[in-house]
Parts: structure tokens; C-alpha cells; sequence
């Protein structure tokens, strides 16, 4: 660096590429970068969501389709096992493999769906608590604080009490257990931003109201929910799943890797791989996204920036 | 006998490779009960070598040294365990901030009684009545209150007294303060200042006084050392450095001071910066800053040599008869 | 002090208002009526729905129903379950001892290995045993744990034989009932083996739901220990020549156990939840058990109350920590 730019056309180009600021994006990928548990994260979040999308190609058999006389087939390296069952067959002869594999797709769905949910309804509403203050701020999180002291699956299985079990449902409980997290984040970050003075500048210049909420404040409250909303799908995920094993969630025959497990006790002695596997798969899926919400974390958060 | 001998300390952080020097070949003594300076800008090396002594340089930190002894026993090679009874005892530091260096749920009672149950036990009715009799010491009104009181009840200046107390309860023989007062109020400074004074005449004991604020040497210290990157740049005693300075960067010390700038319009200053971890110069680490500097300062380091008041690194000591305002590499800023 | 409570409590007031509407919503959120709902698919004959209908007070406008409510469940009236016909109340304090019990078990067993692991993982930051240490937490953190129960299950009981599988003691025992908590009542009977079978029951429970605080305590103490020991009080007591083991374990443990105690009030919800599963696993007769068992009877009454007994219970204890909090943390105790 301290040596004078000299006629050597790649030398100034290199010295030009050093001086001009990455860009936000190269810069959080080089952050991210650092933490190798966060790249491991991502790989595995990566291969589950190719697993999800090409669910229809990858999976040798279908999910549902009973072969009966295939009943409890153990995976194809055991004695026993079959090329046709790679991680063998369940109770009903159904292909382990296969149904993982949806199960992928809908896990994945549920983190989605109900992430997307919480997070979109969190943002209005903390952004709301923000900017209106007075007695609608006090009325949305004293709202908050009633649905935080419900234990989450205690909530959970509150709002299933109502609504009746299923998948869809339990989406929707999940989205409604993970909503104060998001309001109470979106509010604490908004009302720090707007102390600053380039909000003031905006409304100066005369931005209104939902400009200032939308365009002007929450671009720059985006970095902790990013986080929060990474971190929420594995919750998610994790609640989903337990739903489905109490029969809360998604029903038989749905191939969901919780309600997979809800029957396994049964077969505890004679069939590991009935047990074992979907829990594998609900470990993974669940450490790969807090492996990435916590190196997004260390990559987003200035404070820890050197 | 010196009190405390030290003989080409250095202090690196960093990697083994590429380290960071943070003290550099450093040699000091401090003689019995004498009050000695230490002077520079931030990032000097003043506190990472008050740290190096009392051993507290932690784990990616490396501390080497020829010769490091308190009253003649070496402390490099001495067992943990005995270093760590002298702490305290024989050798005390207070630190900068006051606010901060209490243990937020301990009374003062228990920071004191602790101290003094390590290093001398008692029944605890003895450590406790001592306990008062230091605060009455460090001038602290209402002991026997403040003894219950808890870090955040005191002011600043009331914290730093009970540093005071703290580092004086084992009589130690050598009382190393860190910017004992900079963090408090200017009307709080003097009479910390003084109270400190006033324990090291009661007492005896050395006193090294690390600071910044050329002033306060001024009015306490016998002798004077002028760090500068990590390196002992000059060392005299305090009417010799002050009046007739020989090295080029105490001189632009001394021209900086508001009191040597009467009457002009703008404070001089020290044009540029202490150098970082990776851009310390090959030469005289003063050189890019210094007017005087010629080539041989460009391209070789100066050693410590021994000068008429004191030392001086300098291949070009100034004359004694420049003047101090007119010696510095001072421009208006 | 009491000043201090008092505030807390004014904060928790509206919120415990705020259940109890929820709570007496819950049934008027169903579709249909509950009365229906309660009847399944086979439905009524009019005269018994009507009849019902009048009994619940259902036909009265909500404000009435709901003050009503309120009233009776401030003198522990919550209704009946519709499947026992026995009081609500009445079947929460007979199961409650049992989720007390194991839940108290986790709790001391994430304590006893969490704090200490933080703490290791401190003192050797950036070492093998640091990344051995959070890597594990890590998985324990993301462990489903009716999976982990089920593994527990398969490894413990199953392929070694060591631990039973379900329920509190064997059934040749039968302790008199005097606390509801077994390990106490065992010993209490004075059976020989007793005892030793209650705790044997009581550890793959105790694992099972303990894991998911003992991670996230670990993880708390760790990153609460090594900001402590950043500070210069730390660095301060050492300067007195302080031994390190009183260092660490008065001065910065101390500190470090402000935010740890936050974590721990926390986690009385999280074992709540968690409680819900371990105890349908382990067919352990306490309140997860008892709710799950009857949302899929349907048995509203039983369901309302379950709901606002665990609410009302994880409020208090979360009260009972915020004023612990302000005995170890002085800042808070002084400030009026």
C-alpha cells in the first residue's frame, strides 16, 4: 500500500480494487465467511431446500403408497434390507427415504409460511407501537406480554384447542407464538432509529407518515429481524414438529417428520431406523438455520464488527 | 539498591509473526520512596508496562525481559504463587477509572476486609475496625457509613479513594498509579493528588505516577520518564526536562503545553500520529514526525544513551541553550 | 424494596388481566358453541344442549359471562372437566406435584452442568474444550426433544436395560400420598426400594427436559463470564494479588449470575413446554399430560383452566425472579 502507484497498469487496477468499498452484500458474504459453522449451516439449509423443491425427483417411491408386503423393511446396508428401500420401510411398508424427503418440502413450507406470517403482521404492528406511541403502543404490547407469559407450546396447543388440529392450523399457531418476538424487536429497533437525525431530515423534507415507517425506518431495522426471522425457522420447525408427534399438527398420511415420530414409541425394540430417522432429519434441519442465524448475527450486528 | 529494576522489557500482542509491539527494550528503576513520572500520548506503552509488572498481561500477550526485579528478587523467575502474595502486598496499582475498577456487588467493606484477609488474616472484628482506619486515612468523611455502601453510592472521586485505601491496606513499598485522576473532575484531581502525596511522604514508598498531563509531573515527581511508541525516549530529572530538554519529542512536549503559548493564537501541536502496530518506521521511531530528523535517523534506531541528567535516545540531542518553544516540530493545527 | 416489588407488580397486573381474557375468550373463539363442540359429531338431543346452554350460562351477554368467570375463578371455582366430572382445580393440584417434581429435577440438573460448563468455556476461550463445549450446547439447543426422549429411551431402557420407561415409581410400590412429590413420599413410606425406584424413574424424564435450559444456560453463562472478566474490577482484584480461584469464582461468578438468574426465570416457561412432551412420552401424570390429554377429548373446561393455571404460574415465577434479581443485582435494589 505504501508503495507509489507505478506505471504497471495491474498494479493500479489492484490497488484500485483495494481502496474502493466492497459492497454491502460481498462484505456481509465476507463476514459471514469467518465463521465456518456458518458456512456449514448454510450448506446444509442449501441442501435441504434443493431436497424440498426437487422432492418429486429425487424421491424413489411416493410417499403414501403402502407396500405391504415390504412392512418394516430395515435400510439396505442391515441384514434383511433391500436396494429398493435405502433407509428401509415403516409400520405400514411405506419408503423411509421417500417420506423424509417430503417431509423436507414440508417442513420447510411451515417455516416459511408461518415465519412469513409473524414477521409481516410483527412489522406492521411493532412499527405501529413505534410511531403511534400512547395508549395503541401500550395496547399492543401489553397484548404481547399476554401472549409471552403462555409457555410457546402451551400457546400453541391453545390455539390448535380452537382451531381444530391440522397442518394448517398449526401454522397459524406457530406464527401466533413467534408474533411478540417480532413486535418487540421491530418496535425497540424503530424507536432507536428514530432518534437519529436522518429521520428528522426526512420529515424535515416532508415524508409522510407510512413513508417514514416503511421507506425511510425500516430499511434500517432490517438487520436484527433478519436474524430473528433465520433463527424463527428453526423454532418453527421444532414446533411444528412437535405438534405433529402429540397429533396437533399435520395428520397421517402426511409424511411430516414430527407425526412420523408420533407412533414410533411402538417400535422402539424392533425398528431403530423408524425412530432414529426423522429425528435426524428435524436435528439438521433445525441446526443448520441456528448455525446461519448466529454467523448472520455475527456478519449483520456492527457492534461486533472489528 | 534500586527499588524496582527493570532492564530491556518488551510486551508483544499479536501473532509471532507479525506482533504487535506494545513495549519496546524498556529499561527504568525506581529508587526507594522517589515519586518517578511516566509521561506520553496514548498508546505510548504506559499502562501496558504497569500491566507487564504486575504481571497481568494475559494469555495472546508475551512479556520478556533481561532483568525484572522488585528489591532485588527477580520476578520473572519466581513461582506463581509467591508473585502473586507480593500483589498487593509489597507492590499496588490504582487504576484509571474509579467507576469501574469496584466490584459492582461488593460493599466497600468487603473489597477492603477481602484484601486484607488475603494478604494478613485476623479475626474478622480486627479486619473490619482496620478497614475504617483506612478510610479515615484516605480522608473518606462518614467511614463507618460509607463501609456499607456499595460502588455506584460513591462519586468518583470517593471511589477513587477507596482504590487509594485498597492499594495502601498491605503498607505496600511501591504504589504504581495509572491516570490516577484523569477520569475526575478537575477540582476532585488536586486533592486525590494530594492525599496521594501525602501517603507516599507518610510512608515511604515509591511511587510511580503514569499520566499524560505533563503538569502533574510537574508538581510531583522528582524524575521523569518520556515514553513514546512503546520506547523511553528521555529520562531526567523533572527541572532538567523541563527547562533544558534534549530529545526532540519532550521538547515538542514542553512547546505544546498552554503555558509556553501564551499570547499566541493557536496551541502548538505535534504534527501527525504515534505510530500503529504495522507502520512503525525502521528508524528512529520519532523520525517522521521530527524536523530534525536526517537521513541516518531514516534508516537506524537510536540506542539509550546515557546523557548528563539522565538519557536521551537521540543521535542529535538538542543543544541545552535552544529554547524549548522554537526546538519542536510544532505547527499551528 | 418493597417499593421495587411493587412496581414489579403493577407491570404484571394488566398482564394477568390480559389472560384472563384470553382465557374466557378461548371458548367463545371455537366455531360453533362449546356446547356443541363438546358434543362431537354425534350431537344432542335439544333438550340436553338447551339444558347446557343454561347450566354454562351461555346465554347470558359476555361482559356478565365473563365477570362471572372471573369471580368464580378468584374463589378456585374453574368448572368441571366434562369427561371426569371432576373439579378442574381439583385435578391440577392432584397432578401438579408431579410436574413440580421433575420440572425442579431439570432445573437443578441443567444448573448443576450448565453453570460450570459456561464457565469452563469461558476461562478457556477459543480452545478445544471451549469448541467442545458450545458445539455440543449447540446440538442440545436444536434437539427435539420428544426425539431426545425416544433415543434416551432406546439407549437406557431398551438396549441396556438400566431405567424404566413410564411412570413415577414401580407399581409394587404405592406410597401414601402425602407431599405428591414421590422422591419424598418414598422415602416418607419407609418401603425398601422404594425410593431408589422413584429416582430411577425420575432421570431420562429429568434429562429429557432439562437438556434445552442446561444448552442455553451453558450458553449464557459463557458469553455473561467472558464480558465479566473483560471488566476492570476484574483485572482490579487480581492487581491484589487475589488467587484465581477467588477471582473467578467470587468476583466475576458473582456478576456473571446477574444475567444467568434473567435466564433461569426464563426457562420456567420453556419447561413448561417442554413438559407437555416429556410427560406424554413418559406417560408422567402431571399437567402436560392432563392438557394434551384433554384437547384431544376436547374437554374445554379442563383446556381454559390448564391454560390459566400455567399462565398464572409462569407469571408468578417470573415475578419471584425479578425480585430475586434486584437481591443480587444492588443497582436495582437502591434505585427507588
Amino acid at each position: 500500500m505504501t508503495t507509489p502507484t507505478s506505471s504497471n497498469p495491474a498494479a493500479a487496477s489492484e490497488e484500485f480494487q483495494l481502496t474502493a468499498p466492497p459492497s454491502p452484500l460481498r462484505e456481509l458474504w465476507r463476514d459471514f465467511r469467518r465463521n465456518k459453522g456458518a458456512v456449514v449451516g448454510l450448506a446444509l439449509v442449501i441442501t435441504y431446500l434443493l431436497l424440498a423443491i426437487f422432492a418429486n425427483v429425487v424421491a424413489p417411491h411416493s410417499p403414501i403408497e403402502q407396500y405391504r408386503d415390504a412392512i418394516l423393511t430395515p435400510p439396505s446396508w442391515e441384514e434383511g434390507g433391500s436396494l429398493d428401500f435405502l433407509l428401509g420401510t415403516d409400520a405400514v411398508g411405506r419408503d423411509m427415504l421417500s417420506r423424509l424427503i417430503f417431509g423436507t418440502r414440508l417442513s420447510l413450507s411451515i417455516g416459511l409460511i408461518s415465519v412469513t406470517l409473524s414477521l409481516s403482521i410483527g412489522i406492521v404492528l411493532g412499527l405501529t407501537a413505534a410511531f403511534a406511541g400512547g395508549k395503541i403502543e401500550t395496547a399492543i404490547m401489553r397484548l404481547m406480554d399476554v401472549l409471552l407469559a403462555l409457555p410457546s407450546l402451551l400457546l400453541a396447543v391453545a390455539v390448535i384447542a380452537i382451531l381444530g388440529p391440522g397442518l394448517a392450523n398449526a401454522m397459524y399457531a406457530i406464527a401466533i407464538v413467534r408474533l411478540p418476538g417480532f413486535v418487540r424487536l421491530t418496535r425497540a429497533t424503530a424507536i432507536s432509529e428514530l432518534s437519529k437525525d436522518y429521520v428528522l431530515a426526512s420529515r424535515i423534507a416532508g415524508a409522510g407518515k407510512l413513508r417514514l415507517m416503511f421507506i425511510t425506518v425500516l430499511p434500517n431495522c432490517l438487520a436484527p429481524l433478519i436474524v430473528q426471522a433465520t433463527l424463527g425457522f428453526s423454532t418453527a420447525i421444532l414446533d411444528a414438529a412437535a405438534l405433529g408427534f402429540l397429533g396437533l399438527g399435520a395428520q397421517p398420511p402426511t409424511p411430516e417428520w414430527g407425526s412420523m415420530l408420533s407412533g414410533a414409541l411402538e417400535f422402539i425394540q424392533r425398528a431403530w431406523w423408524v425412530v432414529s430417522l426423522p429425528g435426524i432429519a428435524i436435528l439438521f434441519a433445525v441446526l443448520a438455520f441456528n448455525l446461519m442465524g448466529d454467523g448472520l448475527r455475527d456478519a449483520l450486528d456492527p457492534k461486533l464488527k472489528r | 539498591m534500586a527499588l524496582l529494576e527493570i532492564k530491556n522489557l518488551s510486551v508483544h500482542f499479536g501473532s509471532e509473526k507479525s506482533p504487535m509491539i506494545a513495549v519496546d527494550g524498556l529499561d527504568l528503576n525506581v529508587e526507594q520512596g522517589e515519586v518517578l513520572g511516566i509521561v506520553g500520548e496514548s498508546g505510548s506503552g504506559k499502562s501496558v508496562t504497569s500491566l507487564a509488572l504486575m504481571g497481568l498481561i494475559d494469555a495472546p500477550g508475551r512479556v520478556s525481559a533481561d532483568v525484572l526485579k522488585f528489591d532485588g528478587r527477580d520476578l520473572l523467575r519466581m513461582p506463581v504463587r509467591e508473585r502473586r502474595a507480593m500483589l498487593g502486598r509489597d507492590i499496588a496499582m490504582i487504576f484509571q477509572d474509579p467507576g469501574t475498577t469496584l466490584n459492582p456487588c461488593f460493599t466497600v467493606e468487603n473489597h477492603l476486609v477481602e484484601t486484607l484477609a488475603v494478604h494478613e488474616g485476623g479475626s474478622r472484628k480486627a479486619l473490619r475496625a482496620r478497614a475504617l482506619e483506612l478510610l479515615q486515612q484516605v480522608e473518606i468523611p462518614d467511614p463507618s457509613r460509607r463501609l456499607e455502601a456499595y460502588p455506584h453510592q460513591l462519586s468518583g472521586g470517593m471511589s477513587q479513594r477507596v482504590m487509594i485505601a485498597l492499594a495502601i491496606a498491605c503498607n505496600p513499598r511501591l504504589l504504581i498509579a495509572d491516570e490516577p485522576t484523569t477520569a475526575l473532575d478537575v477540582t476532585v484531581q488536586a486533592q486525590v493528588l494530594d492525599l496521594l502525596l501525602r501517603l507516599h511522604r507518610e510512608r515511604g514508598m515509591g511511587l510511580m505516577l503514569i499520566t499524560h498531563d505533563l503538569g502533574v509531573i510537574a508538581e510531583t515527581a522528582q524524575r521523569v520518564v518520556v515514553m513514546y511508541a512503546g520506547q523511553v525516549m528521555e529520562i531526567g530529572t523533572v527541572p532538567e526536562i523541563f527547562t533544558r530538554p534534549q530529545h526532540p519529542y519532550t521538547a515538542a512536549l514542553m512547546s505544546a503545553l498552554p503555558e509556553n503559548n501564551v499570547g499566541r493564537q493557536r496551541l502548538q501541536t505535534i504534527a501527525g500520529v504515534v505510530p500503529g502496530a504495522y507502520d512503525r518506521p525502521r528508524g528512529c521511531l520519532l523520525a517522521p514526525r521530527c524536523t530534525y530528523a536526517e537521513d541516518r535517523c531514516h534508516t537506524e534506531r537510536p540506542a539509550l544513551n546515557r546523557a548528563a541528567h539522565g538519557a536521551v535516545r537521540c543521535f542529535f540531542p538538542l543543544a541545552a541553550a535552544s529554547a524549548p518553544a522554537s526546538a519542536a516540530n510544532a505547527t499551528p493545527t | 424494596m418493597i417499593s421495587y416489588i411493587l412496581r414489579r407488580l403493577g407491570v404484571v397486573l394488566p398482564t394477568f388481566i390480559g389472560i384472563t381474557v384470553l382465557v374466557f375468550a378461548l371458548i367463545h373463539m371455537i366455531p360453533g358453541d362449546p356446547v356443541e363442540a363438546m358434543s362431537g359429531e354425534r350431537g344432542m338431543e335439544p333438550e340436553r344442549y338447551a339444558r347446557l346452554i343454561a347450566e354454562y350460562g351461555l346465554d347470558r351477554p359476555l361482559p356478565v359471562q365473563y365477570a362471572d368467570y372471573v369471580f368464580k375463578a378468584a374463589h378456585g371455582n374453574l368448572g368441571r372437566s366434562i369427561v371426569t366430572q371432576e373439579s378442574v382445580l381439583t385435578e391440577f393440584v392432584d397432578r401438579f406435584p408431579a410436574t413440580l417434581e421433575l420440572s425442579a429435577c431439570a432445573i437443578v440438573f441443567a444448573l448443576c452442568l450448565g453453570i460450570p460448563a459456561g464457565m469452563i468455556a469461558a476461562l478457556k476461550r477459543n480452545t478445544p474444550v471451549d469448541y467442545g463445549v458450545m458445539g455440543v450446547s449447540l446440538a442440545g439447543y436444536s434437539m427435539p426433544i420428544f426425539w431426545w426422549a425416544l433415543l434416551l429411551i432406546l439407549f437406557f431402557s431398551v438396549h441396556l436395560g438400566w431405567t424404566p420407561v413410564s411412570g413415577r415409581i414401580a407399581i409394587e410400590y404405592d406410597p401414601v400420598r402425602v407431599t405428591g412429590l414421590m422422591l419424598i413420599d418414598s422415602l416418607l413410606s419407609g418401603e425398601e426400594g422404594a425410593f431408589a425406584s422413584a429416582v430411577s424413574h425420575l432421570i431420562l424424564p429429568t434429562i429429557a427436559l432439562g437438556t434445552i435450559p442446561l444448552a442455553t444456560l451453558a450458553r449464557m453463562t459463557r458469553s455473561a463470564m467472558l464480558e465479566v472478566l473483560g471488566e476492570d474490577y476484574v483485572r482490579a482484584a487480581r492487581a491484589r494479588g487475589l488467587s484465581p480461584l477467588r477471582v473467578v469464582g467470587r468476583h466475576a461468578l458473582r456478576n456473571a449470575l446477574i444475567p444467568v438468574v434473567t435466564v433461569i426465570g426464563l426457562q420456567v416457561g420453556t419447561l413448561l413446554a417442554g413438559a407437555i412432551l416429556t410427560e406424554t412420552i413418559f406417560s408422567w401424570p402431571g399437567i402436560g399430560k392432563w392438557m394434551v390429554e384433554a384437547i384431544h377429548r376436547r374437554d374445554y373446561p379442563v383446556v381454559q383452566g390448564g391454560i390459566l393455571l400455567s399462565a398464572t404460574l409462569v407469571i408468578f415465577v417470573n415475578l419471584i425472579v425479578d425480585v430475586l434479581y434486584g437481591v443480587i443485582n444492588p443497582r436495582i435494589r437502591h434505585t427507588r
